[in-house]
């Protein structure tokens, strides 16, 4: 027999969609978890990269012969030769390993390399600039018209500036080689598709690479691939014979090994006496680096009868940009919601009233109307709302709001479930844990199915040895494993129904797994202990591999934000007081764990929102804050309240797992970039949301009011 | 990485002195900024003198002059002196840092003779055409140095009329405290006066007597963030020092400030005078006149406060 797996009924769950702490939690806290970064192996050597001061160059003369004799350097691998072309600066030239951090490092400066500077650009703001790409214009319906025809109608510009992943955790690699096979430990969002890519940079089959990442510090979409500098670090290890470490620096991890394209836009629109929108008419344009920017989905979420968008894209001298959380939404989102919420003050309209006049043209109305009467409520909008530009104190608030929607279904992914006679249940996935909660939400499934506490169960993630799994992108982790993971459990749980269906006096099909039993249902008092279950395998531990089915993943969820902001228009500096964020996600594995994604979400969307972006000296295109100094994150003390209110309960319980590492990061810009306008009266157009620019939107405005 | 040196720890002035004769060699208290000045190879000295060891430089000793703090002395522990808290500007600006790993280690010769914290300096560069200089100084800009005095205490010391003693191999000096720095003329030029082997003993603050004092930092979000503008101000019977800081490449005074309040009871609209005569001659560069209205703010907010004033 072979039941379809479901999931249990929410009423009837013990551990899914309970408040659950973190597996890792506890060795995380100590220290005991291992991160790349933490690793090492006999006889290791580090790896260290000269690279590029220039943002584009022709190499004229390469020598590294010095850099090879330098004590302690036990191999050398250049990347580039005379006559080729750094395209940005910290550019890889060549890659030494050394028997010491300090060693290779030194070994790294001693590279020696003439350059004939090129002409570069980093400038991303310029739709003029050269080599911009003008993009096909989407239309529909007849905007200008429309526009020209409107009661009310607004000319706005937006954008927000490239800003970097930042890891905590460096990109980076620790590979080892035994004869032909190697084993890579990678700090990697991809421990099923990395092998591949080691193997076709190695020229080596994939059957003999494997792929550990235990722990994992952050990635955001930055670590898909094997990276250059992991196929050199390999060439290394195989050169020098030995196992070799290579981490990117805090300056290489912020200047390369990451951007979110940059976003700058120009709306024009329009809205009738009621505050239904009439017309969209909207460019933009900006740039990740070299390979330019894709095209923002814009207007986002709203769909008008009558729209324009033409999307520039601009290549700049700087790496070449990498998925960034919710790729191309939070560019999207602030262009649309900030130009919808002028409009809404154009119209003197309270902006709740207005997004709610317009959800009927969204894809998930009731959803979104849902959301907005809960934030209503969680933020007291009603009660706190005053018109734009109400404020004269010199210290201001004011309330914003958003919304955003994200796929999330669930990827591919195989688990095994590991019986032992003794009673012992372990999962095995060739997954990643980012630091979302992957390893936890597998426990959780894995506990719930077979009735047993979550201590009582073993998670093996991280190793490319097991069945494979999808990648962390596109928040389809949780619907991936939570999915594979029930459906081999439950398959498990069967084969040993079976086993002691007769023992128990009834068909296998009305048995269940509770409470560390094996019971008949409706009939608790006939039940076995789960070991002594367990123990009826026979000698050889039970193993079932099962994939992934489709109904216990579903895809399309909504949110909505709300910010409450306070600024001082004496100083331009903005104080996040609070932020609601509504979301749906289908079923909810682990309501700490999801709680947590969203509270992640708004902290770095206030980031972005605040104070990241990258800076590039204009004159020779290297980066000015390629560090943490002046690239600043939030601190603890820069968030305000944060309040995250997951929808559980029918009908989103009935919809299977669905992702969320996305979604809580797309509307934090626009929401607060709204709440500072309705604090000051003004917009400011782009983020981040720095004092400088701040003081400029207010001192435009009071240019303007003194003629 | 850092470049590889030698470490001494003398205990005595003249064996640092014996120490730092040698080229290379560079004294360090805190290493708050050194270390990361180290690593970014702005500076590779082939030997560092820990001061800390010194009893000289780890006193704070009061007297009829007044309060003596030696230039090791830590932040948090200068906060905590008992003798040191009327002088209120001073200890605002310690607590304004408000990073524990910085203000348990760092120290206060360390504070005002760190270096620029221009990220172009850092990144061992000189801002060209176009350069992104949003904070950079507003005053004493027109030579070469664009970046701004980063010391937080500088100001409040100077407002206060405090003096530096100066130790050499050659025996001692005493300078008022803005007497330590100069603006560079020329590029690569070091902007602190002290001559090489020569160490920063101690601080000398003059009896607080009957004084108010404020220091108002703007600082953006994260509480890593340098100040985008500051002053400290400090209010006596007969007049007023007004300093600003994070504005020009040395600790800026505002004499028209200070006009604006002599022989005035201060309420908002002087505080407000005072704020904006302290940037009427103020020369913002590109990408940086956000920094004049920040200015204003913080010289009107440390006068008030400096009064006892609410805003």
């Amino acid at each position: 027999m072979a039941t379809n797996p479901t999931w249990p009924e929410p009423a009837k769950s013990s551990l899914l969609g309970k408040r659950i702490s973190r597996l890792d939690g506890p060795a995380k806290t100590r220290g005991e978890a291992k991160y790349t970064y933490d690793r090492k192996r006999p006889g290791m050597l580090w790896g260290a990269v000269a690279r590029s001061p220039h943002a584009r160059a022709r190499i004229t003369a390469l020598d590294f012969g010095t850099a090879a004799k330098m004590p302690g350097v036990r191999a050398v691998h250049a990347v580039k030769k005379v006559g080729d072309e750094v395209k940005w600066a910290l550019d890889e030239i060549v890659y030494v390993a050394a028997a010491t951090e300090a060693q290779a490092h030194d070994a790294a400066r001693a590279v020696k390399v003439s350059y004939e500077i090129l002409p570069a650009s980093v400038v991303d703001d310029d739709p003029k600039a050269a080599g911009a790409k003008e993009q096909n214009p989407a239309v529909q319906g007849d905007p200008d018209a429309r526009l020209a025809a409107s009661k009310v109608t607004i000319d706005g510009t937006y954008g927000l500036a490239v800003v970097a992943h930042l890891c905590l955790e460096a990109h980076g690699q620790l590979v080892e080689w035994d004869g032909d096979s190697l084993t890579a430990w990678c700090s990697t969002q991809s421990v099923s598709g990395l092998p591949g890519e080691f193997a076709e940079g190695l020229d080596v089959p994939a059957s003999k690479v494997r792929v550990i990442c235990e722990h994992m510090g952050g990635g955001f979409g930055s670590k898909f691939s094997v990276d250059a500098w992991g196929i050199a670090c390999a060439e290394l290890a195989r050169k020098a014979k030995a196992p070799v470490k290579l981490m990117l620096d805090r300056a290489a991890e912020v200047a390369v090994a990451g951007d979110r394209p940059s976003t700058y836009a120009t709306v024009k629109a329009g809205a009738d006496a009621d505050g239904r929108v009439t017309a969209w008419i909207s460019r933009s344009w900006g740039s990740g680096g070299l390979g330019g920017s894709g095209s923002p989905p814009i207007p986002y979420v709203f769909n008008f009868p009558d729209r324009r968008h033409q999307h520039v894209s601009i290549p700049t001298n700087t790496a070449s940009s990498r998925a960034w959380r919710a790729p191309n939404h939070p560019q999207a989102c602030l262009v649309t919601m900030a130009a919808m919420e002028d409009l809404a003050a154009a119209a003197g309209m309270d902006p709740l009233d207005f997004f709610l006049k317009n959800l009927d043209r969204t894809a998930r109305e009731a959803t979104y109307r849902e959301q907005f009467r809960i934030g209503a409520e969680l933020m007291e909008w009603k009660k706190k709302w005053r018109p734009r530009g109400s404020a004269k104190s010199p210290v201001r608030r004011g309330l914003g709001l958003s919304l955003h929607t994200w796929g999330g279904r669930g990827h591919k992914s195989n688990c095994d479930v590991v019986v032992n006679p003794d009673g012992s249940v372990e999962a095995r996935i060739a997954s990643q844990d980012l630091g979302t909660g992957t390893r936890t939400v597998i426990g959780v499934v894995l506990a719930e199915t077979f009735g047993l506490p979550l201590s009582a169960v073993k998670v093996s993630i991280g190793d490319s040895s097991f069945p494979t799994s999808g990648a962390s992108g596109g928040s389809t982790t949780v619907g991936g494993v939570s999915g594979s993971t029930r459906a081999a459990a439950v398959k498990a749980l069967d084969a040993i129904f079976e086993k002691v269906a007769a023992e128990l006096g009834a068909s296998p099909d009305a048995l269940e797994a509770a409470d560390g039993t094996i019971r008949v249902k409706g009939n608790p008092a006939k039940s076995m202990p789960w070991k002594k279950a367990a123990a009826r395998i026979g000698a050889a531990p039970l193993t079932v591999r099962a994939e992934r089915p489709d109904h216990l993943t579903d895809s399309g969820v909504g949110g909505i934000q709300m910010a409450e902001v306070e600024v001082d228009v004496d100083t331009g500096i903005v104080r996040m007081v609070k932020m609601v964020a509504v979301q749906d996600c289908g079923r909810i594995v682990d309501l700490k764990t999801a709680e947590s994604q969203v509270y992640g979400g708004m902290i770095m969307g206030i980031g972005y929102a605040l104070t990241e972006e990258k800076v590039y000296d204009r004159a020779t295109g290297r980066p000015l804050n390629a560090n943490m100094e002046f690239y600043r994150v939030p601190t603890i003390g820069d968030v305000g309240e944060l309040v995250a209110h997951l929808q559980t309960g029918p009908p989103h319980d009935a919809r299977g797992v669905i992702g969320l590492g996305e979604p809580p990061v797309i509307s934090p810009g626009a929401a607060i970039s709204n709440a500072v306008a309705n604090a000051i009266g003004v917009r400011v157009p782009e983020l981040p949301l720095t004092p400088d620019r701040v003081i400029a939107a207010l001192e435009a405005a009071e240019r303007k009011v003194r003629a | 990485m850092m470049p590889p040196f030698e470490y001494a720890s003398p205990a005595t002035q003249a064996d640092a002195f014996r120490l730092l004769a040698d080229a290379g060699a560079m004294p360090l208290a805190g290493g708050t900024d050194l270390l990361s000045l180290m690593k970014d190879r702005i500076v590779e000295p082939r030997r560092l003198v820990n001061v800390k060891g010194i009893p000289e430089l780890r006193a704070i000793r009061t007297g009829s002059d007044g309060v003596r703090i030696g230039a090791a002395v830590t932040l948090d522990e200068i906060a905590a002196h008992p003798q040191v808290r009327p002088y209120r500007a001073v200890v605002d600006a310690i607590l304004g840092i408000a990073i524990p790993q910085v203000t348990s280690q760092a120290t206060v010769g360390g504070n005002l003779l760190q270096r620029p914290r221009c990220w172009y300096f850092r990144n061992g560069m000189i801002p060209g055409a176009d350069a992104d200089l949003r904070y950079h100084a507003i005053f004493g800009n027109t030579g070469p140095a664009k970046y701004v005095h980063a010391s937080g205490l500088a100001p409040a010391l100077i407002a206060f009329g405090a003096s530096a003693l100066i130790a050499g191999p050659k025996g001692e000096r005493t300078i008022r405290v803005d007497q330590l720095w100069r603006t560079p003329a020329a590029t690569g030029e070091d902007e602190r006066t002290l001559q090489p082997g020569e160490i920063l003993r101690e601080i000398l603050l003059p009896p607080h007597g009957e004084r108010g004092s404020a220091t108002v930092e703007i600082r953006p979000q994260g509480n890593a963030a340098w100040p985008l503008a500051a002053a400290a101000v400090v209010l006596d019977p007969t007049g007023a020092s007004v300093i600003l800081g994070h504005v020009a490449p040395v600790p800026w005074r505002s004499a028209a400030a200070e006009r604006a309040i002599a022989g005035k009871t201060i309420d908002v609209a002087v505080a407000a005078a005072a704020g904006a005569a302290a940037v009427a001659d103020a020369k913002p560069l590109s990408g940086n006149a956000y920094k004049v209205r920040l200015a204003a703010a913080a010289v009107r907010r440390a006068v008030l406060a400096a009064a006892g004033k609410e805003l």
